[in-house]
């Protein structure tokens, strides 16, 4: 057991760990983060995907230790408040999800690659989502959510480049 | 919580990697990535006393080119390091080429070159690549370091050359020739799946447009990635023509003995392995014949 610090949605969090505690097991067991959903638990469904350093991790198939002094961003980052943010309101008008179990990682595989690149075409959109598994309502609307989340962000740019 | 306890380590220099592996070789793996070996622990499929995670080591983290164009890429050097490179899709454009088929983003984030080597899975697209340039590892133990062909590093399915106490400290891609060209092309079920069947495809086309040091690297049909000899042989110094590439499929097919399994039987697989040889070959000679016109 050991104590780490790492950075999880703005805020140093401290959490006394196993080596073979998980990110995934730690950002829900010890920080309350359940946001976070694990489904199989070996790198497979992209359920529990968050983004660490920026870059999209299974949580997984990463060590709680192995994180230690990282920045880590989970789908709670990405409402405000009780309002969804961006990508979470696409998806919501597109009718995205229907039990949502795999949302979480969806929608922070989603915000890395439009972190990356904002305008991506529906074939980069399906390969970077090609490791998310959704076994409701198929990818077809989701990937319309994603299309929406696209234009949405394009409209703020163009309104914050007109103001 | 899937895996079952261990002691994590997390040594600062190679040395201090070294003398943990000396001390619990035995009992333990190294971890870079985890993208393989945590989904290994995960499952129950071993049980390891002890991790040492070589995340954090100096000096393990660089991609170098040499004056002859010699690549060296380090243990800690992610897929998704790789593929961002413009440094290595110059300078090693098969490895850099192989990476969008390598698991998902997500893994890609994480995992390593050198750990996917290491690892050994006969299913994997890194020790194929390996295997078609001649890649050297560079293996570091108590008696100090040795390289290694990759002939000789693949021993078997997830088995390699490594000691117990040794570490992969490293990789070496030889330069690249100005006239060559490659292909990595797989058949799997979905999309970043492990192939059923993958090709690595290597070549030079010289100035008389004549194929020149084919490589046939297959991967997912046997314990370890192989080069086919008899087709590269059947290859080497003749024109890249429809009827040549057509041969070459079939003397892979039919020198393939290719292992089956739920998903597909041997016959497929040589069959699918004969095809993609045929692509492999159009694409890398195509690439080629591209570069060397410029």
């Amino acid at each position: 057991m050991r104590e780490i610090t790492l950075r999880v949605n703005g805020r140093d969090e401290h959490a006394v760990v196993e080596g073979r505690t998980t990110l995934a097991e730690m950002l829900r067991d010890h920080l309350g983060l359940t946001g976070t959903h694990l489904g199989c638990e070996h790198g497979v469904c992209g359920a529990c995907t968050v983004a660490v350093d920026g870059q999209p991790v299974r949580s997984c198939l990463m060590l709680a230790m192995q994180a230690e002094g990282a920045i880590v961003e989970t789908v709670e980052s990405l409402g405000d408040g009780d309002g969804l943010g961006l990508i979470q309101q696409a998806m919501w008008e597109r009718h995205a999800f229907q039990c949502a179990f795999c949302a979480p990682g969806f929608l922070m595989t989603v915000r890395c690659l439009l972190a990356d690149n904002p305008t991506p075409t529906t074939a980069q959109i399906k390969e970077e989502l090609s490791g998310n598994l959704c076994r409701c309502t198929g990818y077809a609307s989701i990937l319309e959510g994603v299309a929406e989340a696209v234009a949405k962000l394009a409209s703020a740019a163009g309104g914050a480049n007109d103001a | 919580m899937k895996m079952s306890p261990f002691d994590y380590h997390r040594p600062d220099t190679v040395d201090e990697a070294l003398a943990l592996l000396e001390t619990y070789g035995g009992d333990g793996k190294v971890l870079a990535g985890g993208q393989s070996l945590l989904p290994v622990l995960a499952l129950r499929l071993t049980h390891l006393g002890h991790l040492i995670d070589i995340g954090r080591v100096q000096g393990l983290q660089s991609i170098e080119v040499d004056d002859d164009g010699t690549v060296s890429v380090g243990a800690t050097v992610t897929h998704a390091r790789v593929e961002r490179s413009d440094v290595m899709a110059a300078a090693a454009p098969a490895v850099a080429g192989a990476m969008p088929h390598v698991g998902h983003r997500a893994i890609r984030s994480r995992g390593t070159v050198c750990g996917s080597l290491a690892h050994a899975d006969p299913a994997a697209e890194l020790p194929a690549v390996a295997l078609a340039v001649g890649a050297e590892m560079i293996v570091q133990g108590p008696a100090g370091q040795r390289t290694m062909g990759a002939g000789d590093f693949f021993e078997g399915y997830l088995s390699s050359a490594l000691g117990e106490d040794e570490l992969l400290v490293g990789v070496r891609f030889p330069a690249w020739a100005p006239r060559a060209g490659w292909s990595v092309l797989e058949v799997s079920r979905r999309h970043g799946d492990f192939a059923l069947v993958g090709l690595v495809t290597t070549l030079e086309i010289d100035e008389a447009g004549l194929l020149r040091r084919p490589a046939l690297s297959l991967f997912g049909v046997a314990s370890t990635p192989v080069r086919v000899a008899e087709a590269e042989q059947l290859l080497d110094g003749n024109a890249p023509d429809p009827a040549l590439l057509a041969e070459a499929a079939k003397v892979v097919s039919g020198a393939l003995e290719a292992r089956a399994d739920d998903h597909a039987s041997s016959e497929y697989r040589a069959h699918v392995a004969g095809v993609l040889t045929r692509r492999g070959l159009a694409e890398a000679a195509a690439r080629a014949t591209e570069r060397a016109g410029v």
